[in-house]
């Protein structure tokens, strides 16, 4: 049956006072695997239900395709691939990918090892003397965002004026008309206004310049499929950009909190960083960095788990529930690093699969390993720490910690 | 080997003899040990040198990209094994549980897995098989002549048969720039597998690659010269085509000749088994300590009306060895079936290639996503109304829902649209060239009136 049980428990999830622990209310949620709400929308909270509809190819990212468009989500400017279907989705993707990952750049993620590293190790190197250290703004913001932009070709220096904006678009993005003021809204659409501005420029300076970084490769690009559009560069660029502002902060932040929660894993860690690998497999699945896909739209009737979802419907995909329901994954709640057959939904499945998963993975990893070797028996400040206020993208928004005698 | 002690007396100190020790016996192997199973081990193989992975060898080992030494298979533990390596086993004696070898050794065991996999079916000519420029891919060593001859630069390359190796080192070879011609008995490659509409589209494929495809032609001789070296390939059609080189992909045999005396349900098809992976004998009665794994087990699916399939997938020989090693240590009520859905993926022409299901079990067969002239599409096949496999070109990560299909015994065709919606959805016949998974001919006679005295006895064929 898709009526849920607990109307209300959605509404709980998004709300802030639960943003320290939603899983009880998840557990809830499961309780009706394809749960109606009163809107008209499903939301999507079991594993197999969520990989079915993930695989499904019945189910759009093209907001177009939903029956009652909802304002948040209207589309200004071109989509990046994020927000398109095949064959679209399919052809930006693969032109971003000819730069990024194999077959075509298989180098990318280790090539940058070294500078990963080093990047680490500068940003701990600037703990020193300090009484408190704030995981977040002290490390786990500062250092993908200075991977991303050396990715990309943004200047390091332009970073205070897109840090704004990307934090209106982030803002924007669970956006609810019910509750919300209008303000946020409109906030966002300028946010993505000005960062496609900027990008847009940069772009433009790239062209006939071969670099090597993502924009210049991307703007000079010759591959089968031809070049993309300045609007198509501009759309991508804004997508990885966001992207590897706001999702890796919060898997690194989540991976030292709960590290601190677990002292016997942190301790181990110290002893074997080949750990880390596993580990943070497990954090993917235990505290991830995206916890609700916002909507998709059924682009004709689906059946899942029985129920017919009909065409035009929005679908909120659950996916944090997912990588925690006990019947895909033994004893989920408990994190375990030696966790077999762990193939959560941290990074989503099917054609969306995060694109920047494996440099993810191997920031994440890099920053664990360096934290714990070199932070002197680390303590947490507060526990919960405050959190940021998307449900979406959830994560702390300071993680204040203690070391040494201090 | 019922009670509770008798199981946990064997997996303490038990013998366990693994003939075969390619993938299927290696990863039996290591699922063996994870499962706690402390006693002997013994591996048999008749390959010199470590375990080493076989999809790559028509694949980037010919490229020159990989080399042959470079394909060996990662241990995912220590398996702490006796290693038997270059001499093949000969016999079964199951009224003693010997496994014999070729040089007259004999290795006792209490339970035993087959896992001898399959050998490149040769070219039926002797003397013109053994022709320098003559190749079948199958082994390491294989490989790495074929790629030897190919960085020679021959001025053309013939390869006999179109399924997924000859096609896939066709392609090879047009990557190289090698002149390639490929002469395949049915009316186009890869039809055998996937019937004629894909069949059609893989030879659009190759010709659009430059490769001089031959259809519906069978190759009668191969002619060598004063040095014996192969120069020429003469067809039934009265033409001929000169090449240095000559591949022979005509498929396998699987390995059974050593089962001959064994009393066990072995033949050209593979040994039959139940899904518990446990070897059935001639009579069709299930034995207890005989497993099967890999490409030479005949394996029933219920999805496919309860039918033995016998499959040549790298996954199903990871999954079988899976099964039959959870099997072997385990008691009858913690017995594990294999029920997982078939899946095999080649690259050829740039396009990879990726099927779920068992698309030869089907009647009929429709494009449902994506567009076949930009070569990336899925096609769902069908039978008597329900899905039962599916293909992809350049679209593999749809899979997973046709699997899903496949599992729920969805109606087929599967309903529309979908965003990427191909020109045109309507199912046309999927057209097989023959009966393959009927019988054809007879491998067992049954003797014998009462009840009691009923049994089969097998005829061997020479093929």
């Amino acid at each position: 049956m898709a009526t849920t049980k607990t109307p209300d428990t959605l509404r709980r999830i998004l709300d802030y006072s639960s943003r320290a622990d939603p899983y009880p209310l998840y557990a809830e949620l499961r309780e009706t695997p394809v749960a109606l709400q009163e809107d008209g929308s499903y939301v999507i909270s079991t594993y197999r239900e969520l990989t079915d509809i993930l695989h499904n190819p019945h189910l759009s990212s093209d907001v177009r395709n939903l029956s009652h468009p909802v304002e948040a989500f209207e589309r200004s400017g071109t989509p990046s691939f994020i927000n398109l279907d095949p064959p679209e989705h399919d052809r930006l993707r693969r032109m971003a990918m000819r730069h990024f990952g194999p077959p075509h750049t298989p180098e990318l993620v280790a090539g940058l090892e070294p500078d990963l590293t080093a990047t680490v190790g500068s940003l701990i190197d600037g703990f020193a003397g300090k009484e408190q250290i704030d995981i977040v703004d002290d490390f786990a913001y500062p250092f993908p965002v200075t991977v991303i932009c050396h990715l990309l070709g943004v200047p390091r220096e332009d970073e205070p004026r897109f840090h704004l904006w990307v934090n209106a678009i982030i803002d924007s993005i669970d956006y609810n008309p019910k509750t919300d003021p209008k303000e946020r809204l409109t906030n966002g659409r300028q946010a993505t206004t000005d960062l496609r501005e900027y990008l847009g420029g940069l772009v433009e300076q790239r062209h006939g310049r071969p670099g090597d970084d993502l924009l210049s490769r991307l703007a000079n690009d010759d591959g089968p499929d031809g070049r993309m559009t300045d609007d198509e560069i501009v759309a991508t660029a804004n997508l990885l950009l966001i992207a590897g502002h706001e999702t890796t902060v919060n898997l690194i932040t989540n991976g030292m909190l709960t590290l601190l929660r677990h002292p016997q894993v942190l301790q181990r860690l110290g002893d074997e960083p080949g750990l880390v690998v596993p580990l943070v497999e497990e954090l993917l699945r235990y505290e991830p960095p995206v916890h609700i896909i916002p909507w998709r739209a059924s682009y004709s009737d689906i059946t899942i788990a029985d129920t017919v979802i009909p065409k035009g419907s929005r679908i909120m995909l659950m996916l944090a529930s997912g990588s925690r329901d006990p019947n895909r994954f033994h004893d989920p709640d408990r994190f375990d690093p030696d966790r077999r057959d762990n193939q959560h939904l941290g990074f989503g499945s099917g054609i969306h699969l995060c694109f920047g998963g494996p440099l993810a993975r191997r920031e994440t990893q890099i920053a664990l390993n360096e934290l714990v070797r070199r932070l002197d028996r680390p303590r947490l400040v507060a526990d919960p720490p405050p959190y940021r206020r998307s449900p979406v993208l959830r994560g702390p928004i300071h993680l204040h910690i203690e070391q040494g005698d201090g | 080997m019922t009670s509770a002690d008798t199981l946990k007396g064997f997996k303490r100190d038990g013998r366990i003899v693994v003939v075969g020790a390619s993938l299927a016996g290696l990863r039996a192997a290591e699922a063996l040990r994870d499962e706690g199973f402390t006693g002997s081990l013994t591996m048999i193989g008749d390959e010199l040198g470590e375990p080493y992975d076989r999809p790559p060898l028509s694949k980037q080992v010919l490229t020159g990209w990989v080399p042959a030494d470079g394909t060996k298979l990662p241990r995912r533990r220590d398996i702490d094994a006796e290693w038997l390596l270059g001499v093949p086993a000969d016999g079964l004696d199951l009224a003693t549980n010997h496994v014999h070898l070729a040089d007259g050794r004999e290795v006792p065991f209490d339970r035993v897995l087959i896992a001898t996999g399959v050998r490149a079916r040769p070219w039926f000519v002797e003397s013109e098989a053994a022709l320098d420029g003559v190749f079948v891919v199958r082994t390491r060593e294989h490989a790495e002549s074929l790629q030897r001859a190919l960085a020679a630069g021959p001025s053309r390359v013939l390869v006999i048969g179109a399924g997924f190796t000859g096609s896939e080192i066709a392609s090879i070879c047009r990557e190289r720039d090698i002149p390639v011609t490929v002469a395949e008995l049915a009316p186009a490659p890869l039809v055998g597998a996937l019937g004629a509409m894909i069949g059609e589209i893989a030879a659009d494929m190759q010709r659009a690659h430059g490769v001089d495809l031959r259809c519906g032609v069978k190759v009668t001789r191969l002619e060598g010269d004063a040095q014996g070296r192969f120069r020429r390939a003469h067809f039934d059609d009265g033409t001929t085509i000169d090449a240095d080189v000559a591949v022979v992909a005509l498929g396998g045999i699987r390995n059974t000749d050593w089962l001959r005396d064994s009393g066990l349900a072995a033949g050209v098809w593979g040994i039959a088994c139940d899904t518990g992976c446990r070897a059935l004998d001639l009579n069709g009665l299930i034995t207890d300590d005989v497993f099967v794994a890999g490409d030479v087990a005949r394996c029933p699916n219920p999805i496919y009306e309860y039918r033995l399939i016998s499959l040549e997938h790298w996954a199903n020989a990871v999954e079988q060895a899976e099964i039959a090693a959870h099997n072997m240590v385990s008691g009858q009520a913690d017995r594990w079936p294999h029920l997982s859905i078939p899946a095999f993926w080649s690259i050829q022409f740039g396009v990879n290639i990726k099927s779920v299901g068992v698309p030869t079990f089907a009647d009929e067969v429709v494009v449902t996503q994506g567009s076949v002239a930009d070569r990336r599409f899925v096609a769902a096949y069908g039978y008597r109304g329900r899905v039962t496999a599916a293909v992809s070109f350049n679209n593999a990560k749809w899979l997973d829902h046709y699997r899903q299909l496949i599992e729920t015994a969805a109606p087929f065709p599967p309903p529309c649209p979908t965003p990427d919606q191909p020109a045109d959805m309507k199912p046309v016949p999927v057209d097989f060239p023959g009966p393959t998974l009927l019988a054809q001919g007879a491998t067992v006679v049954v003797t014998g009136h009462d009840p009691s005295e009923r049994r089969v006895t097998a005829a061997w064929q020479h093929r």
